[in-house]
């Protein structure tokens, strides 16, 4: 009992304080906290797939803004009628055998003999006519990359065997000769444009005899019977001219009294400076005086002539800037009208609902549809095309950020907010919105290869038209290569090969980052 | 449950006549070509009238709803299939559509099921690794690129198939003719492509769930081999959410897909579609909206209700 009376009775002096004039506070953390979007970060750093669909993007994307200015020598609306269509072809990297320009073909005699006759025709400017096989093969402006051995081949059964050789053809050069119309001043500006580089770019004209059998195409300057090469003898007899080392072919030009081969012809027109003349032209060199480079498109040419790497750039342009648009405008709308239903509830939310199930049932395709008929015209026809996206598009964010309200707006915290007097707008936006911020993220990345392929499929159909020199898209190219393409390869396989590989990065991405943002994977891996 | 089935109809019901009023009311402002000709500008205004063309929007969207139900008239075809009712114009080409799509279903659903079975029970194994990137490349892939190399490798370099879908006079007048289906074959590989990469991942991910289950666990420790507690109890837990998809896939078949139909010329319901809008034939392409609205809607529907037919413990929830 004395001990007891002895606790109640401590005199006032024998107590202090334990720790007077510290301040009490929770130890803090001996390592570094990690946020939730670090957390995200150090998981979808180990997803290996999704940084390297990261870098394919990103390169991608660069490719689409750096290319026009990469390409100095001309621009989007830059066009060549007769260099259209034509595979791809780099000076420098056709030295290894890639971007030659070139298609493999299979040649009959006659084909192959005026396909090499370009290379030969391009030696003989001044008219000779003695410019050997050997010597052709050698030239610069020889369309004939590689032929294989002849072989022996039966057409119709009965019928002469003939020969066919299987070969190598550049496209550009395949061009060979053309006949042109130019002014006098021109011929004047072509023939000292020759003198200077050394470039040859006029050649003699063809006589219109029986030995040419198309007098409208240049290339058939040497003389040959129903496209047969020929050469004929001091009486007029025709000797067929084989395929054979050495061989020179018989040339067939137009010349003058003395002899001399004539280069131009005079058409028409009066003064000094209108008068047409009519030349034959070596193309290449032609184009090379006009532009003043020589033709290399590192992807070749598209269907009408216009540089097949410029035009995917701004495919690969538009793709992605509408898809990131739609994708943060559906963010914001679908962020919007979900925190709205999932926070009041009742009847807002059953109201709003039945609006965006309306909206939902509409078919993407006939939305779209309408909005490029009624609105096209006035606003353009990628403003209607967003505004189709954006019709429907951010449903999908709504109800996955009501979900989360509805999960989240009865807990403690959002009730220790109310009580603390915070408005509805702060409870919103500051409680309870970075919740679904995860799933928001995650959602508006997985949109855009749907919106990519989409807007793709759209405009290949011909619902959206996005045929102009300056707005174009992938689809556009497709849809324009798809009756081409068997004969054409590369119009196709270049913009289906960025539209497919673009498809699958962003959903290596999307899903990356959904693995990412989602806690409850974190340590599964491990 | 009726009771519920009942309620989803009439909901879709409504959606159906709101999308309906609002796309009608926009395909009828849109201006009508009136020929040059002065004789067959008479004609045609003539008869713009006596359809009552010159009446109030709400008006000819009355006398357009009670001719569906009074004659189940959806209104004629002037240029696609000239003077024919655009309810016909629409049936004579969903045949093909359907077949094509029903073909290529009936070769992707064995086999997207099998691959994403095999996939989920060899679970990060190589085999498991293989299926599941394939799966994401094939998934990501647009369908028309698939369209093309399809047509490149069997048409181009094999010459196996032809280019495109043979007409109806190539093929001895019958849908139903082998000669047909030959020439269907290639719509239907591209079109499989994606179907069975969307089927297998689907499968793998529901089986994967079910495999690490407690109930498999007691399974086995029952006595079930591994494959008898997978068969039994695994896969049928994860074939509820499976069947209403494989369900809504069969539905969706009504409505194709149009850039299939217009790589293989396929004479179908997405050309159809196209065809109406390029030629401004305003009553097909209404008929054809209605359509694939209606589609979209069921396929949404049957979804959720053969979910609660399948599941019983979804049908229970349904009551309350």
């Amino acid at each position: 009992m004395k001990t007891n009376e002895d606790i109640t009775r401590i005199p006032r002096e024998k107590f202090e304080f334990v720790n007077h004039g510290e301040k009490i506070a929770d130890r803090k953390f001996d390592d570094t906290p990690v946020s939730y979007m670090k957390d995200a970060w150090i998981r979808f750093r180990k997803n290996k797939g999704a940084i390297a669909a990261a870098i394919i993007i990103l390169a991608i994307f660069a490719y689409s803004l750096l290319c026009p200015l990469l390409i100095t020598n001309y621009d989007n609306t830059f066009m060549d009628v007769y260099y259209a269509k034509k595979p791809p072809k780099d000076l420098l990297l056709s030295k290894i055998g890639i971007a030659d320009g070139g298609t493999n073909r299979d040649f009959s005699e006659k084909g192959l003999i005026k396909a090499i006759a370009v290379g030969i025709g391009a030696e003989d400017h001044d008219g000779t006519g003695d410019v050997t096989l050997e010597e052709g093969m050698e030239s610069y402006y020889q369309p004939m990359l590689k032929i294989g051995e002849g072989r022996q081949m039966t057409e119709i059964k009965g019928a002469k065997p003939k020969t066919i050789y299987s070969a190598r053809i550049d496209n550009y050069l395949e061009v060979g000769f053309m006949y042109r119309s130019i002014e006098q001043s021109e011929y004047h500006d072509i023939v000292a444009w020759q003198e200077e580089t050394g470039k040859q770019i006029l050649y003699p004209l063809v006589a219109d005899n029986e030995y040419n059998i198309d007098a409208t195409d240049a290339n058939n300057w040497y003389k040959s019977s129903k496209g047969t090469p020929v050469s004929v003898d001091e009486y007029g007899k025709a000797q067929t001219i084989k395929y054979e080392p050495g061989m020179v072919l018989e040339d067939n030009y137009k010349r003058d009294a003395d002899g001399n081969p004539v280069y131009f012809e005079y058409t028409g027109g009066g003064t000094t400076e209108t008068a047409q003349y009519k030349v034959r032209v070596l193309y290449y060199n032609f184009y090379t005086y006009r532009n003043g480079f020589e033709p290399e498109y590192i992807f070749g040419t598209d269907s009408q002539g216009y540089d097949l790497a410029l035009r995917l750039a701004g495919g690969i342009r538009l793709s992605i800037l509408v898809a990131i648009l739609v994708s943060a405008i559906n963010l914001t709308l679908g962020a919007l009208y979900g925190a709205v239903e999932g926070y009041y509830g009742g009847a807002v939310d059953i109201l709003m609902e039945r609006v965006s199930d309306i909206l939902a049932g509409i078919p993407f395709i006939v939305a779209a549809t309408l909005f490029q008929i009624h609105l096209s015209a006035k606003v353009g026809a990628v403003p209607s095309l967003l505004f189709a996206f954006i019709l429907t598009g951010w449903i999908g964010t709504a109800s996955r950020v009501r979900t989360q309200f509805y999960r989240f707006k009865g807990q403690e915290y959002v009730t220790a907010a109310r009580t603390l007097g915070a408005s509805d707008g702060r409870i919103i936006w500051k409680h309870i919105f970075p919740n679904s911020l995860g799933t928001i993220i995650t959602a508006s990345v997985l949109v855009i290869p749907g919106v990519i392929s989409s807007e793709s499929m759209l405009s290949y159909l011909g619902i959206v038209k996005l045929g102009g020199t300056d707005v174009t898209s992938l689809g556009t190219l497709m849809s324009d290569a798809s009756s081409l393409w068997i004969n054409y390869p590369h119009l196709m396989v270049f913009p289906a090969l960025i539209i497919s590989l673009l498809m699958i990065c962003f959903n290596l991405f999307g899903n990356g980052l959904r693995d990412a943002f989602n806690p409850s994977l974190r340590g599964v891996e491990e | 449950m009726t009771k519920y089935v009942i309620k989803r109809v009439l909901l879709m019901l409504l959606t159906l006549f709101v999308i309906c009023t609002i796309c009608f009311l926009l395909i009828k402002v849109l201006p009508r070509e009136i020929p040059q000709d002065k004789n067959l500008q008479a004609v045609i205004n003539a008869r713009f009238e006596a359809l009552g063309y010159n009446e109030p929007l709400m008006v000819q969207y009355g006398i357009y709803l009670r001719n569906i139900i009074t004659d189940w008239d959806w209104g004629t075809s002037w240029y696609i299939d000239y003077r024919e009712p655009a309810w016909n114009v629409l049936t004579d080409r969903l045949l093909p559509t359907v077949l094509v799509n029903l073909y290529s279903l009936l070769v992707s659903i064995p086999l997207g099921i099998l691959f994403g079975i095999y996939a989920a029970v060899k679970k990060n194994k190589w085999q498991d690794q293989l299926i599941s990137t394939s799966v994401m490349v094939f998934a990501s892939v647009p369908s028309y690129v698939y369209g093309f190399i399809v047509q490149y490798v069997f048409y181009f370099l094999l010459g196996w198939f032809p280019l495109q879908v043979y007409s109806l006079a190539d093929a001895g007048g019958s849908w139903w003719t082998f000669k047909m289906f030959y020439s269907m074959v290639l719509p239907i590989i591209a079109l499989s492509f994606t179907q069975v990469a969307g089927l297998c991942r689907f499968t793998r991910a529901e089986l994967t769930e079910t495999l690490t289950s407690d109930y498999m666990l007691l399974a086995r420790a029952k006595g079930l081999t591994r494959a008898q507690a997978t068969t039994r109890h695994a896969l049928k837990n994860a074939m509820v959410p499976i069947l209403p998809m494989i369900i809504s896939s069969f539905i969706s078949i009504l409505g194709g897909s149009m850039i299939i139909e217009k790589i293989f010329a396929v004479p179908g319901v997405g050309q159809l579609y196209i065809m109406s809008i390029n030629l401004l034939d305003y009553d097909v392409f209404m008929m054809d909206t209605v359509f694939y609205t209606f589609v979209s809607l069921l396929a949404g529907i049957v979804v959720d209700i053969s979910y609660g037919f399948i599941d019983p413990r979804i049908r229970m929830g349904a009551k309350k």
